[in-house]
Protein backbone atom coordinates (compact mmCIF):
# COMPACT_ATOMS: atom_id res chain seq x y z
CA UNK A 1 0.00 0.00 0.00
CA UNK A 2 3.00 2.26 1.08
CA UNK A 3 4.54 1.46 -2.21
CA UNK A 4 1.13 2.57 -4.88
CA UNK A 5 1.09 5.83 -2.81
CA UNK A 6 4.46 6.27 -3.10
CA UNK A 7 4.29 5.79 -6.84
CA UNK A 8 1.50 7.61 -7.55
CA UNK A 9 3.25 10.58 -5.59
CA UNK A 10 6.32 10.16 -7.15
CA UNK A 11 4.55 10.10 -10.89
CA UNK A 12 2.19 13.45 -9.92
CA UNK A 13 5.07 15.61 -9.20
CA UNK A 14 7.28 14.07 -12.27
CA UNK A 15 7.27 15.74 -15.40
CA UNK A 16 4.06 15.08 -17.34
CA UNK A 17 2.39 14.06 -14.10
CA UNK A 18 -0.09 16.52 -13.94
CA UNK A 19 0.59 18.13 -10.02
CA UNK A 20 0.39 21.60 -10.87
CA UNK A 21 -2.16 21.05 -13.78
CA UNK A 22 -4.96 21.73 -11.05
CA UNK A 23 -3.03 24.19 -9.02
CA UNK A 24 -2.44 26.49 -11.80
CA UNK A 25 -5.82 26.50 -13.23
CA UNK A 26 -7.10 27.33 -9.31
CA UNK A 27 -4.41 30.27 -9.80
CA UNK A 28 -6.41 31.15 -13.41
CA UNK A 29 -9.81 31.31 -12.16
CA UNK A 30 -8.97 33.30 -8.55
CA UNK A 31 -6.98 36.06 -10.77
CA UNK A 32 -9.64 36.42 -13.75
CA UNK A 33 -12.97 36.64 -11.79
CA UNK A 34 -11.25 40.04 -10.15
CA UNK A 35 -10.88 41.39 -13.80
CA UNK A 36 -13.99 40.21 -14.89
CA UNK A 37 -15.95 41.17 -11.66
CA UNK A 38 -14.26 44.04 -11.96
CA UNK A 39 -11.94 46.06 -9.02
CA UNK A 40 -15.16 46.86 -6.67
CA UNK A 41 -13.63 45.36 -3.40
CA UNK A 42 -17.00 44.92 -1.84
CA UNK A 43 -18.29 42.80 -4.53
CA UNK A 44 -15.57 40.92 -4.48
CA UNK A 45 -15.66 40.34 -0.72
CA UNK A 46 -18.82 39.00 -0.94
CA UNK A 47 -18.66 36.49 -3.35
CA UNK A 48 -14.77 35.54 -2.27
CA UNK A 49 -15.74 32.62 -1.23
CA UNK A 50 -17.87 31.19 -3.30
CA UNK A 51 -15.67 31.71 -6.15
CA UNK A 52 -13.12 29.92 -3.74
CA UNK A 53 -14.71 26.88 -3.57
CA UNK A 54 -15.83 26.88 -7.15
CA UNK A 55 -13.21 27.37 -7.87
CA UNK A 56 -11.47 24.55 -5.60
CA UNK A 57 -14.17 22.07 -7.21
CA UNK A 58 -13.18 22.52 -10.86
CA UNK A 59 -9.71 22.60 -10.55
CA UNK A 60 -10.19 18.70 -8.41
CA UNK A 61 -12.23 17.71 -11.59
CA UNK A 62 -9.81 18.53 -13.80
CA UNK A 63 -7.31 15.95 -12.83
CA UNK A 64 -9.90 12.87 -12.09
CA UNK A 65 -9.78 11.16 -15.17
CA UNK A 66 -5.53 10.59 -14.02
CA UNK A 67 -6.77 8.34 -11.06
CA UNK A 68 -7.68 5.12 -12.94
CA UNK A 69 -7.19 5.75 -16.73
CA UNK A 70 -3.56 5.87 -17.02
CA UNK A 71 -2.67 3.15 -14.98
CA UNK A 72 -5.67 1.53 -17.37
CA UNK A 73 -4.12 2.53 -20.42
CA UNK A 74 -0.44 0.82 -19.86
CA UNK A 75 -1.77 -2.63 -18.15
CA UNK A 76 -0.83 -1.56 -14.30
CA UNK A 77 -4.97 -1.59 -13.89
CA UNK A 78 -4.85 -5.07 -14.57
CA UNK A 79 -1.67 -6.15 -12.53
CA UNK A 80 -2.71 -4.54 -9.54
CA UNK A 81 -6.20 -6.48 -9.38
CA UNK A 82 -4.47 -9.57 -9.37
CA UNK A 83 -2.33 -8.27 -6.68
CA UNK A 84 -2.66 -9.28 -3.16
CA UNK A 85 -3.64 -5.53 -1.62
CA UNK A 86 -7.77 -5.95 -1.91
CA UNK A 87 -9.31 -3.68 -4.81
CA UNK A 88 -11.20 -1.21 -2.04
CA UNK A 89 -7.65 -0.61 -0.46
CA UNK A 90 -6.32 0.46 -3.87
CA UNK A 91 -9.22 2.68 -4.33
CA UNK A 92 -8.59 4.54 -1.48
CA UNK A 93 -4.90 4.70 -1.69
CA UNK A 94 -5.35 6.26 -5.43
CA UNK A 95 -7.79 8.78 -3.89
CA UNK A 96 -5.45 9.55 -1.25
CA UNK A 97 -2.80 10.18 -3.39
CA UNK A 98 -5.05 12.35 -5.74
CA UNK A 99 -5.87 14.33 -2.51
CA UNK A 100 -2.22 14.72 -1.54
CA UNK A 101 -1.30 16.24 -5.05
CA UNK A 102 -4.75 18.25 -5.69
CA UNK A 103 -6.32 19.07 -2.86
CA UNK A 104 -3.71 19.48 -0.29
CA UNK A 105 -1.94 22.28 -2.55
CA UNK A 106 -5.33 23.81 -3.22
CA UNK A 107 -5.72 24.34 0.52
CA UNK A 108 -2.21 25.71 1.35
CA UNK A 109 -2.14 27.92 -1.77
CA UNK A 110 -6.28 29.31 -0.88
CA UNK A 111 -5.04 31.75 1.93
CA UNK A 112 -3.42 33.79 -0.50
CA UNK A 113 -5.60 33.80 -3.39
CA UNK A 114 -7.92 34.86 -0.84
CA UNK A 115 -6.13 38.17 -0.25
CA UNK A 116 -6.32 38.59 -4.11
CA UNK A 117 -10.16 38.19 -4.17
CA UNK A 118 -10.80 40.58 -0.98
CA UNK A 119 -11.80 37.79 1.44
CA UNK A 120 -12.25 39.44 4.79
CA UNK A 121 -9.99 38.72 7.42
CA UNK A 122 -12.28 36.97 9.39
CA UNK A 123 -13.33 34.31 7.02
CA UNK A 124 -9.50 32.79 6.42
CA UNK A 125 -9.53 30.35 9.45
CA UNK A 126 -13.28 29.05 8.25
CA UNK A 127 -11.53 28.97 4.65
CA UNK A 128 -8.96 26.38 5.34
CA UNK A 129 -10.84 24.59 7.90
CA UNK A 130 -13.87 23.85 5.12
CA UNK A 131 -11.47 23.33 2.31
CA UNK A 132 -9.54 20.72 4.11
CA UNK A 133 -12.69 18.89 5.54
CA UNK A 134 -14.41 19.52 2.19
CA UNK A 135 -11.41 18.46 -0.70
CA UNK A 136 -10.95 14.60 0.70
CA UNK A 137 -15.20 14.34 -0.58
CA UNK A 138 -14.12 15.51 -3.71
CA UNK A 139 -11.31 12.94 -4.46
CA UNK A 140 -13.29 10.41 -3.29
CA UNK A 141 -16.24 11.27 -5.06
CA UNK A 142 -13.80 11.58 -8.14
CA UNK A 143 -12.37 8.30 -7.46
CA UNK A 144 -15.46 6.99 -7.84
CA UNK A 145 -16.62 8.54 -11.40
CA UNK A 146 -13.46 7.74 -12.48
CA UNK A 147 -13.94 4.02 -11.73
CA UNK A 148 -17.04 3.97 -13.31
CA UNK A 149 -15.72 5.45 -16.48
CA UNK A 150 -12.27 4.07 -16.52
CA UNK A 151 -12.67 1.76 -19.78
CA UNK A 152 -14.42 4.31 -21.92
CA UNK A 153 -12.21 6.60 -24.56
CA UNK A 154 -12.78 10.23 -23.93
CA UNK A 155 -14.38 9.21 -20.71
CA UNK A 156 -13.47 12.74 -19.31
CA UNK A 157 -16.80 14.21 -20.46
CA UNK A 158 -19.02 12.02 -19.16
CA UNK A 159 -17.12 11.83 -15.78
CA UNK A 160 -17.51 15.38 -15.38
CA UNK A 161 -21.33 15.25 -15.81
CA UNK A 162 -21.64 11.88 -13.41
CA UNK A 163 -19.46 13.79 -10.94
CA UNK A 164 -20.46 17.24 -10.93
CA UNK A 165 -24.02 16.63 -9.20
CA UNK A 166 -22.25 14.40 -6.53
CA UNK A 167 -19.91 17.63 -5.99
CA UNK A 168 -23.28 20.28 -5.00
CA UNK A 169 -23.78 19.05 -1.32
CA UNK A 170 -19.88 19.48 -0.95
CA UNK A 171 -19.71 23.23 -2.50
CA UNK A 172 -23.43 24.28 -0.24
CA UNK A 173 -22.20 23.22 2.61
CA UNK A 174 -18.34 24.50 2.08
CA UNK A 175 -19.16 27.49 0.74
CA UNK A 176 -21.92 28.39 3.59
CA UNK A 177 -19.32 27.18 6.78
CA UNK A 178 -17.11 30.18 5.03
CA UNK A 179 -19.91 32.74 4.57
CA UNK A 180 -21.30 32.23 7.83
CA UNK A 181 -17.71 32.03 9.35
CA UNK A 182 -17.62 35.39 7.66
CA UNK A 183 -20.83 36.85 9.12
CA UNK A 184 -19.90 35.81 12.83
CA UNK A 185 -23.09 33.24 12.62
CA UNK A 186 -23.17 29.76 14.16
CA UNK A 187 -21.11 27.97 11.64
CA UNK A 188 -21.76 24.04 13.16
CA UNK A 189 -24.58 23.21 11.32
CA UNK A 190 -22.75 23.42 7.86
CA UNK A 191 -19.22 22.45 9.24
CA UNK A 192 -20.82 19.07 10.48
CA UNK A 193 -22.92 18.21 7.03
CA UNK A 194 -19.21 18.82 5.13
CA UNK A 195 -17.56 16.40 7.53
CA UNK A 196 -20.51 13.81 7.30
CA UNK A 197 -20.39 13.81 3.41
CA UNK A 198 -16.42 13.71 3.86
CA UNK A 199 -16.89 10.44 5.88
CA UNK A 200 -19.51 9.21 4.25
CA UNK A 201 -17.62 8.96 1.09
CA UNK A 202 -14.83 7.82 2.46
CA UNK A 203 -16.83 4.72 3.91
CA UNK A 204 -18.49 4.00 1.31
CA UNK A 205 -16.68 4.93 -1.94
CA UNK A 206 -14.11 2.72 -2.07
CA UNK A 207 -16.20 -0.15 -2.51
CA UNK A 208 -18.69 1.62 -4.49
CA UNK A 209 -15.58 2.13 -6.99
CA UNK A 210 -14.12 -0.78 -6.47
CA UNK A 211 -17.48 -3.28 -7.73
CA UNK A 212 -17.56 -0.50 -10.74
CA UNK A 213 -13.87 -1.60 -11.62
CA UNK A 214 -14.05 -4.78 -11.31
CA UNK A 215 -17.27 -4.68 -14.00
CA UNK A 216 -14.80 -2.40 -16.05
CA UNK A 217 -11.96 -5.11 -16.36
CA UNK A 218 -13.86 -7.34 -17.74
CA UNK B 1 1.12 -30.39 -6.84
CA UNK B 2 -1.51 -29.67 -8.31
CA UNK B 3 -1.41 -24.88 -8.57
CA UNK B 4 -4.36 -24.74 -10.99
CA UNK B 5 -7.50 -27.25 -12.04
CA UNK B 6 -9.98 -26.82 -14.24
CA UNK B 7 -13.48 -28.50 -15.10
CA UNK B 8 -15.87 -27.82 -17.46
CA UNK B 9 -15.01 -24.29 -17.85
CA UNK B 10 -16.86 -22.10 -20.11
CA UNK B 11 -15.73 -18.43 -20.94
CA UNK B 12 -17.13 -15.28 -22.50
CA UNK B 13 -16.25 -12.24 -24.45
CA UNK B 14 -18.50 -9.42 -24.78
CA UNK B 15 -21.54 -11.52 -23.74
CA UNK B 16 -21.06 -14.64 -26.21
CA UNK B 17 -19.35 -17.74 -25.18
CA UNK B 18 -15.90 -18.43 -26.70
CA UNK B 19 -14.61 -21.81 -24.96
CA UNK B 20 -16.56 -24.55 -23.69
CA UNK B 21 -16.44 -27.87 -22.13
CA UNK B 22 -12.57 -27.39 -21.11
CA UNK B 23 -10.91 -29.18 -18.34
CA UNK B 24 -7.26 -29.24 -17.39
CA UNK B 25 -4.61 -29.67 -14.35
CA UNK B 26 -1.53 -28.41 -13.72
CA UNK B 27 0.82 -29.00 -10.82
CA UNK B 28 4.26 -27.66 -9.85
CA UNK B 29 7.20 -27.71 -12.88
CA UNK B 30 4.56 -28.47 -15.49
CA UNK B 31 4.06 -25.84 -18.31
CA UNK B 32 0.94 -25.64 -20.82
CA UNK B 33 1.41 -23.92 -24.34
CA UNK B 34 -1.77 -22.37 -25.44
CA UNK B 35 -2.85 -22.68 -28.93
CA UNK B 36 -5.42 -21.54 -31.18
CA UNK B 37 -6.55 -19.00 -34.13
CA UNK B 38 -7.17 -15.55 -33.45
CA UNK B 39 -9.98 -14.97 -31.75
CA UNK B 40 -10.24 -18.42 -30.16
CA UNK B 41 -10.23 -17.34 -26.54
CA UNK B 42 -6.91 -17.63 -25.61
CA UNK B 43 -6.51 -13.88 -23.60
CA UNK B 44 -10.34 -14.64 -22.34
CA UNK B 45 -9.61 -17.78 -20.47
CA UNK B 46 -6.31 -16.06 -19.67
CA UNK B 47 -8.04 -13.29 -18.11
CA UNK B 48 -10.39 -15.34 -16.63
CA UNK B 49 -8.07 -17.83 -14.51
CA UNK B 50 -6.48 -14.44 -13.28
CA UNK B 51 -9.88 -13.77 -11.79
CA UNK B 52 -10.00 -10.69 -13.50
CA UNK B 53 -13.32 -11.77 -15.12
CA UNK B 54 -16.08 -14.32 -13.98
CA UNK B 55 -16.40 -17.75 -15.59
CA UNK B 56 -19.79 -18.35 -17.33
CA UNK B 57 -19.61 -22.07 -16.23
CA UNK B 58 -17.60 -24.53 -14.42
CA UNK B 59 -14.80 -24.25 -11.72
CA UNK B 60 -11.47 -23.27 -11.39
CA UNK B 61 -9.64 -24.39 -8.49
CA UNK B 62 -6.26 -23.06 -7.61
CA UNK B 63 -4.45 -21.72 -4.11
CA UNK B 64 -5.30 -18.45 -3.29
CA UNK B 65 -2.92 -15.49 -4.37
CA UNK B 66 -0.89 -17.82 -6.52
CA UNK B 67 -1.00 -16.18 -9.74
CA UNK B 68 0.94 -13.96 -11.64
CA UNK B 69 -0.74 -12.46 -15.14
CA UNK B 70 1.27 -10.89 -17.80
CA UNK B 71 -0.96 -9.46 -20.54
CA UNK B 72 -0.10 -7.91 -23.81
CA UNK B 73 0.74 -4.60 -21.98
CA UNK B 74 3.31 -4.53 -19.61
CA UNK B 75 1.97 -2.02 -16.87
CA UNK B 76 5.31 0.01 -17.01
CA UNK B 77 5.31 3.43 -16.08
CA UNK B 78 7.32 5.87 -18.48
CA UNK B 79 8.31 8.39 -15.94
CA UNK B 80 9.96 5.68 -13.80
CA UNK B 81 13.17 4.17 -13.98
CA UNK B 82 13.29 0.64 -14.94
CA UNK B 83 14.69 -0.51 -11.58
CA UNK B 84 11.87 1.95 -9.73
CA UNK B 85 9.10 0.19 -11.96
CA UNK B 86 10.33 -3.80 -10.82
CA UNK B 87 10.59 -2.54 -7.31
CA UNK B 88 7.12 -1.21 -7.51
CA UNK B 89 6.07 -4.28 -8.68
CA UNK B 90 8.17 -6.22 -6.08
CA UNK B 91 6.84 -4.50 -2.99
CA UNK B 92 3.05 -5.03 -4.24
CA UNK B 93 2.96 -8.57 -4.33
CA UNK B 94 5.77 -8.64 -1.85
CA UNK B 95 8.19 -11.19 -3.73
CA UNK B 96 12.03 -11.02 -3.43
CA UNK B 97 14.82 -9.15 -4.20
CA UNK B 98 14.91 -7.24 -8.27
CA UNK B 99 18.45 -8.13 -8.81
CA UNK B 100 17.99 -11.91 -9.70
CA UNK B 101 15.11 -10.70 -12.00
CA UNK B 102 17.25 -7.88 -14.01
CA UNK B 103 20.04 -10.50 -14.91
CA UNK B 104 17.86 -12.79 -15.94
CA UNK B 105 15.83 -10.59 -18.56
CA UNK B 106 19.68 -8.50 -19.15
CA UNK B 107 18.97 -5.56 -17.74
CA UNK B 108 21.24 -4.84 -15.15
CA UNK B 109 22.65 -1.77 -17.61
CA UNK B 110 19.67 -0.32 -17.77
CA UNK B 111 18.76 0.16 -14.52
CA UNK B 112 18.62 3.93 -14.08
CA UNK B 113 16.89 4.72 -17.53
CA UNK B 114 13.66 6.02 -17.34
CA UNK B 115 11.41 3.52 -18.72
CA UNK B 116 9.71 5.90 -21.36
CA UNK B 117 13.23 5.66 -23.27
CA UNK B 118 13.22 1.87 -23.65
CA UNK B 119 12.82 -0.14 -27.05
CA UNK B 120 9.87 -2.03 -26.99
CA UNK B 121 11.58 -5.13 -26.78
CA UNK B 122 13.50 -3.63 -23.75
CA UNK B 123 10.00 -2.76 -21.96
CA UNK B 124 8.78 -6.15 -22.82
CA UNK B 125 11.89 -7.86 -20.76
CA UNK B 126 10.92 -5.74 -17.92
CA UNK B 127 7.53 -6.42 -17.87
CA UNK B 128 8.35 -10.23 -18.04
CA UNK B 129 10.91 -9.81 -15.68
CA UNK B 130 7.86 -8.53 -13.03
CA UNK B 131 7.31 -12.16 -13.30
CA UNK B 132 9.68 -12.96 -11.39
CA UNK B 133 9.47 -10.23 -8.47
CA UNK B 134 5.76 -11.71 -8.15
CA UNK B 135 6.78 -14.84 -6.38
CA UNK B 136 3.78 -16.66 -7.71
CA UNK B 137 3.75 -20.42 -8.87
CA UNK B 138 1.53 -19.91 -11.50
CA UNK B 139 2.67 -17.32 -14.47
CA UNK B 140 -0.19 -17.15 -17.05
CA UNK B 141 1.59 -15.39 -20.13
CA UNK B 142 -0.29 -14.02 -23.44
CA UNK B 143 1.95 -14.07 -25.92
CA UNK B 144 5.17 -12.98 -23.85
CA UNK B 145 7.48 -13.18 -26.69
CA UNK B 146 6.08 -10.15 -28.92
CA UNK B 147 8.83 -7.91 -29.87
CA UNK B 148 11.31 -9.88 -28.41
CA UNK B 149 14.44 -10.74 -30.56
CA UNK B 150 16.15 -14.29 -30.48
CA UNK B 151 18.36 -13.69 -28.03
CA UNK B 152 15.78 -12.39 -25.53
CA UNK B 153 13.42 -15.23 -25.98
CA UNK B 154 16.23 -17.81 -25.52
CA UNK B 155 16.75 -15.67 -22.19
CA UNK B 156 12.89 -16.21 -21.31
CA UNK B 157 13.18 -20.09 -21.90
CA UNK B 158 15.98 -20.25 -19.51
CA UNK B 159 13.55 -17.81 -17.21
CA UNK B 160 11.11 -20.29 -17.37
CA UNK B 161 13.09 -23.21 -17.24
CA UNK B 162 14.18 -22.00 -13.82
CA UNK B 163 10.81 -21.14 -12.83
CA UNK B 164 9.63 -24.43 -13.62
CA UNK B 165 12.44 -26.10 -12.37
CA UNK B 166 12.27 -23.88 -8.78
CA UNK B 167 7.97 -25.76 -8.62
CA UNK B 168 6.33 -23.28 -10.61
CA UNK B 169 4.31 -23.74 -13.59
CA UNK B 170 2.90 -21.54 -16.44
CA UNK B 171 0.06 -21.37 -19.21
CA UNK B 172 1.57 -19.61 -22.21
CA UNK B 173 -0.19 -18.30 -24.92
CA UNK B 174 2.34 -18.00 -27.94
CA UNK B 175 2.25 -18.76 -31.96
CA UNK B 176 6.07 -19.16 -31.67
CA UNK B 177 8.27 -22.09 -30.54
CA UNK B 178 10.07 -21.26 -27.07
CA UNK B 179 12.14 -23.95 -27.11
CA UNK B 180 10.56 -26.12 -24.53
CA UNK B 181 10.26 -29.38 -25.46
CA UNK B 182 8.82 -30.54 -22.47
CA UNK B 183 6.10 -28.17 -22.45
CA UNK B 184 3.04 -29.94 -23.05
CA UNK B 185 0.25 -28.29 -25.62
CA UNK B 186 -3.55 -27.41 -25.21
CA UNK B 187 -5.15 -26.85 -28.86
CA UNK B 188 -8.26 -24.21 -28.21
CA UNK B 189 -9.85 -25.63 -31.20
CA UNK B 190 -11.58 -28.36 -29.59
CA UNK B 191 -13.32 -26.84 -27.09
CA UNK B 192 -14.59 -23.85 -29.25
CA UNK B 193 -18.30 -22.48 -28.45
CA UNK B 194 -20.78 -23.81 -30.44
CA UNK B 195 -22.04 -20.28 -31.53
CA UNK B 196 -25.17 -21.19 -33.36
CA UNK B 197 -26.59 -22.62 -30.24
CA UNK B 198 -28.64 -19.44 -28.87
CA UNK B 199 -30.59 -21.25 -26.11
CA UNK B 200 -27.59 -19.90 -23.70
CA UNK B 201 -28.70 -16.28 -24.30
CA UNK B 202 -32.32 -15.48 -22.63
CA UNK B 203 -34.87 -13.27 -24.08
CA UNK B 204 -34.00 -9.66 -23.61
CA UNK B 205 -30.37 -10.75 -23.19
CA UNK B 206 -28.19 -7.85 -22.27
CA UNK B 207 -24.92 -7.77 -23.53
CA UNK B 208 -24.24 -5.01 -20.50
CA UNK B 209 -25.66 -6.98 -17.63
CA UNK B 210 -24.08 -10.35 -18.83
Amino acid sequence: MKALLWRDLQLAIRAGGGFGLSLAFFLIVCTLVPFGVGADGGQLSRIAAGILWVGALLSCLLSLDRIFALDHEDGSLDLLATAPLPLEGMVAIKALAHWLTTGLPLVICSPVLGILLHLPGAAYPWLVLSLTVGTPALSMLGAFGAALTVGLRRGGLLLSLLVLPLYVPTLIFGAETVRRGLMGTEVTTPLVFLAGITFATLALVPFAAAAALRVNLR
Amino acid sequence: MTLISVRDLAVARGGLRVIESLDFSLSGGQALVLRGPNGSGKTTLLRTLAGLQPAVAGQIDCPPDSIAYAGHADGLKPALTVSENLSFWASVFGGPAIGPALVAMNLTELTARPAHTLSAGQKRRLGLARLMVTGRPLWLLDEPTVSLDSNSVALFAAMLRAHLAAGGAALVATHIDLGLPEAGLLDLTPYRANLTRRDDRPAGFNEAFA
